[in-house]
């Protein structure tokens, strides 16, 4: 394993006794979890190949505590490790051993449902989609739907601002909450935001949307509901080849259409998929984009007729149109499985998470597939193809030697290319410590050490999820020299333009 | 005479050497804005009108990229040219702030966050920053973001330079999401309803499946106004829908079709019903306080000469006669009781000075805003008292 995290401090982990009796006085006993056996339930996230035992898992209740926790931890000089549901595919929520971890799944309550101002007031550990299951009697829900929704939690979502297939049309969870309750390090409870639409100075929720916990502890949201669109659609659409598929997206948004979802898998998904659960995929197609167009019946047929003809223009063998919502699900139903259903064709995957500019996609995947056969491993492909997102998984045998580490190299491989071509190394699943060493692939030192500083602003002393995101911490005090100094200056003539 | 740099290299040595001097510097695309905020303790100014053109334009991308001094008519008439558009629809400030219409560069637009009428639907400026380009208060250049619709990589800085008003960086180049302009629009007019039901009908609506992608109540013309956008087929049926949901409210229906529709809200999208003589507020809270906010503000005597709602109700342009403190005090009380934030548009600058012109801040929150201007620009180089006296 390639990951290095900073060594854990001797010094705080022989004050664990002092620590423990003083998070005691603070919580109730049995929120205090110091037992081994207990706390290797958190000893790591959904990317389970790294792991680490907490110092000690402690579940606060109220803001109050979470408040006096963070002032503990700041006065102590302890770290703070902030966990939802630990669905995070990329680490963030990856324990330190010699760091508090701050679960937050007592906070699962629905604090206020407001729909004249259609929005919704909710404790951090509510998962996504109890939200939409709230409002659903009344037509509405909230938009961004990771596929892990049926788990993962709204304080996790604004950690890494999730997003999932409605995001090309609605926006990911930045564009889709109101407001929010966080604590600092020191324990400032801070409110910002609310049931109003624009923040007022610096727009600080969100610059804390998708900061991976690195910030603050999330102890409220405000998410925007919307109405649920009287109708959808599904087309099922078959390409031969994955370029010919990715010509059909660039076609459809050219044409002035943003779907409500618009996703593509290649030939091996397509296998995998049918192989794992048969839901009647067209098993000769190179590619299969699916387009969920929805709104007013009037609005979708119009744009379904659309959609048809472009995909015939660009060479579709095959096009389907969901004629009841059994049949729309049924699209659906393939995509959705696609993880599960991949670990069936080999024993171990990993998933990686690049976006790149849409247009660059067949190139990609044909260098994609040249570095799989130069590591000796196979990669099979789910994109969201609307804004460019890939998930190449790329599938290895962890009971073999070497792999996992070439298993890692591709990856990495992977994500530099996605640079390369004007891409990010990270669509939706964050940086966490799973990308954290390919940062300077995408960022210069300058460029890093001004994002850095924005971290001292709110955590001088770095004991905030430290070890995510920067690939070398740097003291806040050397962050703050300047480069230039009065009377050693590097243009001496100026202004001279 | 402002400095005016060609390129970002020399933005850097420009903000260096204020550094050096400790002259602060204020920052200006065509100057449109610059009587917004605070007045500032500028000894320079920093034109970046030379920095101008758009360097990447990918329809089917849907992303543009373009320097800071960019003319925003410029990119409106590419953009239009592929039938997109900039979805946030940037209000244009001269009928407030005076000054030659379509004179704003996107750099100024971003640097306000400045949205329009379709902001409850499509979002607000600082939604459609994918990345950017700029300099900091430190005289580094630095960028932060990307051209892709996805993307957590680092901290999403576009969120923090977007409404910033030039105080954390000189913005030197934007990256911007772009989106298909609708097929065609119309507006459902009801009249007649006075204002607190008018507003309810909006609220209403905004809660209705029929993607209604603007609402605002012209008290004025006793006018509830509701955009559809998008196919001609759809935005009929839509419409007609629309009216039916409503039809309990009572008034009278008009619908202005899409030429007249566009118009109206080009009107609502400047605040021009509002336009003349006095003081001017922006207040932003819940659509369902927009009222009681007027009402109070009625109640407190305050001299109100006309208002507007846009947002469904969210928020509230106001013009009063003018007064010492601009009528700030009555204002700010009556929104720290509801929520949300009033900001002073326009007033001269001796009052600019004197009053907050950006909301008072609870103090943990204040000193971390403070903490963070720091982080950018630790000698308060860049538009020094801007958004507060102290930096």
């Amino acid at each position: 394993m390639s990951l290095v995290m900073p060594l854990p401090e001797q010094a705080i982990m022989a004050r664990r006794e002092e620590l423990l009796a003083r998070l005691r006085a603070i919580l109730p006993a049995a929120n205090v979890i110091a037992d081994e056996t207990a706390r290797r339930a958190y000893e790591c996230d959904a990317l389970v190949m790294y792991r680490a035992l907490p110092l000690v898992v402690v579940l606060p209740e109220t803001v109050a505590q979470v408040s006096a926790i963070m002032a503990l931890a700041q006065e102590m000089n302890v770290k703070v490790v902030p966990r939802g549901a630990g669905t995070s595919l990329s680490g963030g929520a990856l324990p330190l051993e010699d760091g508090i971890l701050l679960g937050m799944s007592k906070f699962n309550r629905i604090l206020e449902v407001d729909f004249e101002n259609r929005c919704a007031r909710v404790q951090p550990g509510v998962q996504n989609l109890v939200i939409s299951k709230a409002v659903e009697y009344a037509g509405f829900y909230y938009a961004p739907d990771p596929s892990s929704q049926i788990a993962c939690t709204i304080g996790g979502n604004v950690g890494e601002n999730a997003g999932g297939v409605h995001c090309l049309k609605y926006g990911l969870t930045t564009n889709n909450i109101l407001g929010l309750e966080m604590v600092l390090m020191g324990g400032e409870i801070l409110r910002l935001g609310g049931k109003h639409l624009d923040s007022e100075l610096y727009d600080l929720m969100g610059l804390m949307t998708g900061s991976e916990g690195l910030l603050g502890v999330v102890t409220e949201v405000t998410v925007r509901l919307l109405q649920k669109p009287v109708s959808a659609r599904g087309l099922l659409l078959a390409f031969p080849t994955v370029e010919a598929g990715a010509r059909c997206v660039g076609a459809i948004i050219a044409r002035g259409i943003i779907p409500g979802g618009l996703e593509m898998m290649d030939a091996a998904t397509i296998g995998a998929v049918e192989n794992f659960q048969p839901c009647g995929y067209p098993l000769d197609a190179g590619a299969i984009v699916i387009v969920e167009l929805d709104g007013t019946p009037a609005e979708v047929d119009h744009l379904v007729a659309v959609v048809e003809q472009i995909a015939r223009a660009e060479g579709a063998t095959e096009t389907r149109v969901s004629q009841s919502e059994a049949e729309r699900l049924r699209f659906w139903a393939g995509r959705k499985n696609a993880f599960p259903a991949v670990s069936c064709i080999g024993p171990d995957y990993l998933c990686m998470d690049g976006t790149i500019p849409r247009g660059r996609l067949p190139e990609v995947l044909t260098r994609m597939d040249a570095l799989a056969k130069f590591h000796g491993l196979r990669v099979a492909n789910v994109f969201h193809a609307g804004d460019g997102n890939l998930h190449p998984l790329i599938l290895y045998d962890a009971s073999k030697e070497g792999e996992i580490e070439r298993a890692e190299k591709l990856g990495a491989d992977i994500l530099r290319l996605c640079v390369e071509v004007g891409g990010v190394l990270t669509g939706e699943h964050g940086v966490g410590v799973e990308k954290r060493d390919l940062m300077g692939e995408m960022f210069d030192e300058t460029d890093l050490a001004q994002q850095q500083r924005v971290k001292c602003a709110f955590d001088p002393q770095h004991r905030l999820n430290p070890g995510k995101v920067f690939p070398t911490l740097h003291r806040c005090a050397e962050l703050g020299m300047m480069h230039v100094q009065g009377g050693k200056l590097p243009f001496p003539e100026l202004p001279r333009f | 005479m402002p400095l005016t740099p060609r390129d970002e290299k020399d933005v850097a040595e420009a903000i260096c050497a204020a550094i050096a001097e400790d002259a602060p510097l204020s920052i200006e695309g065509h100057g449109s804005k610059s009587s917004l905020g605070r007045a500032t303790q500028r000894e320079r100014v920093l034109s970046l009108a030379a920095l101008a053109g758009v360097t990447l334009y990918e329809p089917q991308e849907l992303v543009l990229t373009a320097r800071a001094g960019t003319p925003l008519r410029e990119i409106v008439a590419l953009l239009d040219a592929q039938n997109q558009q900039l979805a946030f629809e940037p209000m244009d400030h001269a009928a407030l702030l005076g000054g030659a219409r379509d004179d704003a560069t996107i750099g100024g637009v971003i640097a306000v966050n400045a949205s329009g009428p379709r902001r409850i639907k499509a979002g607000a400026a600082r939604d459609h920053l994918l990345g950017f380009r700029c300099v900091t208060g430190r005289g580094e250049i630095v960028k932060s973001g990307g051209r892709v619709m996805k993307n957590v990589t680092g901290y999403d800085l576009s969120k923090l330079v977007a409404g910033s008003y030039g105080t954390l960086a000189a913005l030197t180049e934007a990256t911007l999401k772009v989106l298909p302009k609708a097929e065609t629009e119309e507006t459902l007019l009801l009249r007649g309803l006075g204002e607190e039901k008018g507003l309810a009908a909006l609220r209403k609506a905004s809660g209705s499946p029929y993607e209604v992608s603007s609402l605002a109540y012209d008290p004025q013309g006793d006018a509830a106004a509701l955009r559809l956008e998008g196919p001609e087929i759809s935005v009929t049926t839509r419409r007609d829908d629309l009216a039916r949901f409503l039809a309990g409210f009572g008034g009278a229906t008009e619908v202005l079709r899409a030429d007249e529709s566009r118009a109206f809200w080009t009107r609502v999208r400047d605040a021009e019903p509002i336009a003349g003589e006095g003081v001017i507020w922006r207040v932003s809270l819940a659509p369902s306080d927009g009222f009681a906010f007027v009402e109070r503000l009625r109640g407190a005597g305050a001299p109100l000469v006309a208002h507007i709602y846009d947002w469904a109700g969210g928020l509230v342009w106001l013009r009063l006669e003018t007064a010492a403190d601009a009528h700030a005090t009555a204002i700010r009380a009556i929104v720290d009781a509801l929520g949300g934030h009033a900001t002073l548009i326009r007033a001269d600058a001796a009052t600019r000075a004197r009053v907050d012109v950006f909301h008072p801040q609870p103090s943990a929150l204040a000193s971390l805003t403070r903490r963070v201007k720091e982080a950018f620009d630790p000698r308060f180089i860049l538009e020094r008292g801007r958004l507060r006296a102290e930096f």
